[in-house]
Order: C-alpha cells, then structure tokens, then sequence
C-alpha cells in the first residue's frame, strides 16, 4: 500500500514539474509586464513542434520545405548572435536611434549569410541538440516579433486587451505551427533511457518503479529554476527585470529601455516553454493537446501566486502530485459510497483546489505581499 | 511629431552653456487635453533652476518632457522643441537621455519596493553596464552623501521611510553619473527638517559633482532659498521668472507663494502686471 502510495505520488510530482516549467513561463511574463499571456501553452507547442521536425526524419517529398525551415532556424540563430554581440556593442558606446539602425542592418546582414549558410546545409534531419539550439534561436526571435509587431504597439492599454493580444498569439501560433510543420503527432527522441527502474528494492517487496525519462525531466527542470533563480538575483539584467516588475515608469527614468526588458522576458520564458516542450515531447508525443496544458497552468498560478517563482514549481508540483493521487485513491472510495463512475478526477480536482485556495487564500501560497505604507 | 516646425523657423538656442533649453513647448495628453502653452525654460551649467506652481500648473509634465517620459503616459509634445547642450534630444527614448547625463527623479519617491536599499542604488547604474570598479565607486559615493542608506542597505525599500525613500531615489539617479537632475518635489510629504536635509545634500552635489538641477517644487520657500533662478507656472504657461532672490522679494510671490502679505487676489491671472514671455514668438 505504502509503495503504490509512493509510486503514484513519484509519477504525481514527475507530472507536477511540467505543469510547474508552463506556469514558470507564465510568471516570468506577467511580473515583468503585468501580461497575462495566454500563448504559454501555445508556445510550448510551438517549441515542441520545431524540436521534432528539425531532429526528425524528413522524407523526400517534403525536402524543399526542410530547407526553407532549415535556413529559417540557421537564420534564427545568426540574427541571435549578432543580435548579443551588438547589443554589447550597444550598450559599451551608448546609442540613439543611428546606433539602433546600424544594429538592425548588421543583423539583417547576418541573418541572410546565415540563411543561405542553412540553405547549402538543409537535408536530412538534425542531431537532436542542434535542434535544440536552432530552436532556442527561433523562439527568440518569435519573442522579438511579438515585442515588436504586437507589445510596442499596445503599451499602456488595459490588462484585458493585452490579455486579447496574447490569446490571438496563442491562436495564431496553434495554427501557424500546423501550417508550417503539420499537424501529425511527431516523436521528440532524447535517446533516453526507455525501461523503467526500480528504486528502493530491499525496502519495499518488488521496489518503486520510475520512469528515467521522468528523473532527466526532472533533473532538468530543477536545473533550470536555479538557473533562473540566479540570474533573477545576482545579475544585473535580473535586478532590472525585478525593478521593471515593482515599477515601469521609475525602471524607465532610471535608464532601463522597457522594450529590450520585455524582449527579454519573452525570450526567457520562450526558452522555458522550450524545455517543457521537450520533455512533454518526449513523453507523450508531439501533439496539438500539448497547448492545452496552458489551462492546467491556470490553476497552478492561483494556488502559487501569479507573481511567484518558487510558487510555481510548489504549485506545479502540488497539483500534479494531487492529482494522481485523487485519481487513484480517491475514485474507489467515491465509488463505493455514491456508487459513481468515479472517472475523471484529473480533470476537475486540479480547479477545485485552485477554487478553494480563490476562496481562502486569493493571492494564492507565495504570492507577493504588497508593499504599502502610509 | 509631425507638428514640430521646419528648422528654419526655428531660432537658434543660446546652445552649449545651457545644459537644458525648453522652446516654446506645448504638451497635449491623448491627443486632446492640452496642458502646456507654450513653455520656455533653460538650465545654465552648473545651476539650480527652481521650476515652481501649484497643484496641476505642468511641472510635472514639463520635465517629464524634457526626460522622455511623457510617451508612456500617452503625452507628446507637439510643439517647440527641447535641446540638452545644443543637442536636439525630442524623440528620444528615456534611456537616451540617461546616457547623455538627463535623468529623472519622479515625484513621489518611486522606489522598487521589492529591491533592497542597495539594489534598488545599482539599478540606476544600468545604463554602464558591468563596469565593477565604477559602480562599487560611486556606491561608496552615494552612501558618503547618504549616511542614512548605508545603514539600511539591506532593507527592502518598500519598508524604508518617507525620507529614506527619498534619498534611495536621488542616490539611485546618481548612479548613472548625470550632469543635470530633473528633480520633482523632493519635499513631497516629508517633515520639514528631513526637507532641509534633503535640500542641504543636493545643494552639496551642486556645488562638489557640477550636477545642474531643475527642481519642481511646489514649497516655493524652500525652493527659492536653495535656487538661483526660478520659473513661476501657472496653468501650462511660465508667468514669472527671475533671479531667485528677486523672486523672493516679488510682492505677487510673496503673496500667492510664500504666503505673506495682501489680501483679496487668488491668482496672477488676476493681476494684470506679470509680463507673459514671449520669447519665441
Ligand atoms: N497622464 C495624464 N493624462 C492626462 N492629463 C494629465 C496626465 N498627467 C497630468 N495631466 C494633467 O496635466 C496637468 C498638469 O499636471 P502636472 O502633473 O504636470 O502638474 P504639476 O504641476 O506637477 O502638479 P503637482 O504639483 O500636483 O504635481 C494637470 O491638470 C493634470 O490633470
Ligand atoms: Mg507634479
């Protein structure tokens, strides 16, 4: 009893560091702008999407499409790289608007020798961490154009139109990710490990079983919240984005440029939804239901706190880990004193928790307090 | 943007002494509410120039202006134009100007409320990137002039005083090794001795860093006696201006801005003896 106790709460948790990595992205964004962006989900498939196709195999009928998206991804990568180096540059020299567009023209300079670069490359499919890289490259520039063509435009609006923004994002990159790279369920393939381990045998008969890939999943979202948690604390582009995240318009007078912060931001928590992307991926399968986890980031928000990093790992963690749990201890005792069904516990339990914490505890459990005085 | 007259209509600013040269500026919030008429200040290097008026007169929003804040609060200036020594700086960013020495200290003390003391200090620095010595040099040097942040360094500065509060954000402004401060109501809310204090030390940066300052204050006593020049503004338009000293001695001044004197008047609007400037007209 006790061992399938543990098993079920160990596979609960493995689950729970999903749902913290989407809620993660969501709250990267909302403290440093005040965004509620509902294309986290869809960002996630986006990532997802990308990793598979590039390591994928790629049959010959669709050779030419490869090449555009491998020059796409190669291109990506460039604009990145020179995107930093002029940036350092950038901020060395100081600038105004001549500096900006010299910027601009080396990188659209850099990203075209980098396209045909790509394009002399593109057959065949990519080793599974180059992937990742174009990737990762890709997802910043997707969070460049939504700073520049959606964000910029819509400072200063209501929350609620910043909030129609995102969700049109979100449609949009549902739909565009099917146009560009279909809409059949792909294989994200770690090379990991696929039989289960047992832990713990002499202590429980027959022992814990574990799914290795769930350990890597996550040892790497682990890795990335002290990642994170580092770069929020000790950097100075951190410190920046905690000060945009407590007051925009005194970040601004201090010299802080709200539309590199925001790019940033948006970078960051693409990269997240990158690397909950992969592991959903290699999980499960590439598939378009993946976006709808973005709903159960809901309810980990609430019960987090929307403001609150280590909120959204906890929250992640205690939602997954419940949910298993319920669905599997819970349902028998339901059944047999209602004579229920007694399916489908996964479903609701997580909204029901996040319904009581609404009524008792709103800011959720580490959600900031708000500094007032008088 | 596109009301700014053509550069050939535009006089020439007595440029380079001037650190700032406001022309003539008129200031419209979200396309409809106009708020300055027609604005026209300078700020000689090295001075303190005293921007003063009651509740809603534009000072505010002169500076900001001047700063590049105004964008984000959906306000433009739609006409006259600003130079910072000689330099047209209208549509620039706010950073921009950070790094060509303007910043802005916003009224009522915005501190990162979640930062500590000394964190909130390094986020002024931002604009110099990770130049280490720099930085840990001009720290010891806000805290040489600000005694009182050394000893709340750690403190989350949401948790700080008033006074404190102040201080953290003109200490902040320092970081970024500016040559003029746009100073707003410093003495905002803050007991009169603290305002001394305050006063005392931006007259020291004045006179020890070369900082120039325009301060908008609406304690005209204080402001006057710490100024050597001041502008009064009334309703969006500068009604008065002078020497601060002679400021001080205005009958008009004396009555409507440090409360002492005749009786019966409320406004210079009343009086008919100001002379509106027309500098640029
Ligand atoms: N964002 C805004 N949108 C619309 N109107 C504004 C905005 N900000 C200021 N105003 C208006 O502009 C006028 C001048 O405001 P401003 O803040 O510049 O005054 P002030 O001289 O600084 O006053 P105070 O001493 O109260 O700070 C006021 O009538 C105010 O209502
Ligand atoms: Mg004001």
């Amino acid at each position: 009893m006790l061992g399938a106790f543990l098993e079920t709460l160990i596979g609960g948790l493995l689950t729970g560091v999903l749902y913290s990595l989407v809620a993660l992205g969501f709250v990267l964004i909302f403290k440093a702008s005040g965004v509620f962006n509902f294309a986290q989900g869809a960002m996630v498939l986006f990532a997802a999407l990308t990793i598979a196709r590039l390591s994928g195999e790629i049959d010959n009928k669709e050779v030419h499409l490869a090449n555009f998206v491998v020059a796409a991804a190669i291109l990506g990568l460039a604009v990145a790289l020179i995107g930093w180096y002029a940036w350092r540059e950038f901020v060395a020299r100081g600038g105004g608007p001549d500096e900006r567009r010299k910027m601009q023209i080396l990188a659209a300079v850099g990203a075209l020798v980098g396209g045909i670069a790509a394009y002399s490359y593109g057959k065949g499919a990519w080793p599974i961490w180059l992937a990742i890289a174009a990737t990762a490259a890709i997802m910043g520039l997707l969070a460049y154009a939504i700073e520049r063509l959606v964000l910029r435009h819509l400072v200063n609006q209501e929350g609620i139109i910043l909030f129609m923004a995102t969700l049109g994002i979100a449609n949009f990159l549902d739909g565009f990710g099917q146009t560009l790279w279909g809409s059949d369920i792909y294989k994200i393939n770690l090379g990991l490990p696929k039989d289960p381990i047992f832990l713990f045998e002499a202590v429980f008969p027959g022992g814990l079983l574990v799914d290795p890939g769930e350990l890597v999943a996550a040892a790497i979202a682990a890795g990335l919240v002290v990642v994170l948690a580092i770069f929020f604390q000790k950097t100075r582009v951190g410190r920046a984005l905690r000060a945009v995240a407590d007051d925009h318009a005194a970040a601004q007078s201090v010299g802080i440029p709200l539309n590199t912060i925001w790019l940033i931001v948006w970078t960051v928590s693409g990269l997240v939804a990158l690397a909950a992307g992969l592991i959903w991926g290699a999980k499960l399968g590439v598939q378009f239901s993946i976006s709808l986890i973005a709903l159960k980031a809901l309810p980990v928000l609430i019960l987090g706190g929307f403001t609150s990093v280590p909120g959204a790992i906890v929250g992640g963690l205690i939602i997954g880990a419940g949910e298993k749990l319920s669905e599997v201890f819970l349902a028998p005792i339901l059944v047999k004193a209602f004579d229920l069904a007694g399916g489908g516990i996964e479903n609701w339990f997580a909204y029901m928790l996040a319904l009581v914490f609404l009524l008792f505890r709103p800011q959720g459990l580490f959600g900031e307090r708000i500094i007032e005085r008088v | 943007m596109n009301a700014i007259p053509a550069p050939s209509a535009a006089p020439t600013p007595a440029t380079s002494i001037n650190v700032i040269d406001v022309a003539n500026i008129e200031v419209i919030y979200n396309h409809v509410i106009l708020v300055l008429k027609g604005v026209s200040l300078t700020v000689p290097e090295g001075g303190i120039v005293a921007l003063l008026g009651g509740n809603g007169a534009g000072k505010s929003t002169t500076l900001k202006a001047i700063s590049n804040l105004l964008r984000t609060e959906r306000g433009e200036v739609t006409k006259g134009h600003i130079h910072c020594r000689g330099e047209r700086v209208d549509g620039l960013t706010p950073n921009d100007l950070v790094r060509r020495g303007v910043i802005q200290v916003m009224e009522g003390r915005h501190c990162f409320g979640h930062l500590t003391v000394e964190e909130n200090l390094l986020t002024g620095a931002f604009i110099h990137g990770s130049k280490r010595r720099q930085i840990a040099d001009d720290l010891e040097k806000v805290y040489h002039y600000f005694p009182r942040l050394r000893d709340r360094r750690t403190s989350q500065a949401g948790y700080t005083s008033g006074g404190e509060q102040q201080m953290t954000a003109i200490g902040r402004a320092l970081m970024s090794r500016p040559t003029t401060i746009l100073l707003d109501e410093p003495s905002m809310g803050l007991a009169p001795q603290l305002v001394e204090e305050i006063f005392e030390i931006v007259k020291n940066l004045n006179e020890k860093e070369r900082v120039s300052i325009l301060l908008a204050e609406q304690n005209t006593n204080v402001a006057l006696r710490y100024a050597h020049y001041g502008y009064i503004l009334e309703n969006g338009r500068v009604v008065l201006d002078g020497n601060a000293d002679a400021l001080r001695e205005n009958e008009d001044v004396k009555e409507f801005y440090l409360g002492i004197g005749g009786e019966g008047r409320r406004s210079f609007r009343d009086v008919k003896h100001y002379r509106r400037r027309k500098r640029w007209l």
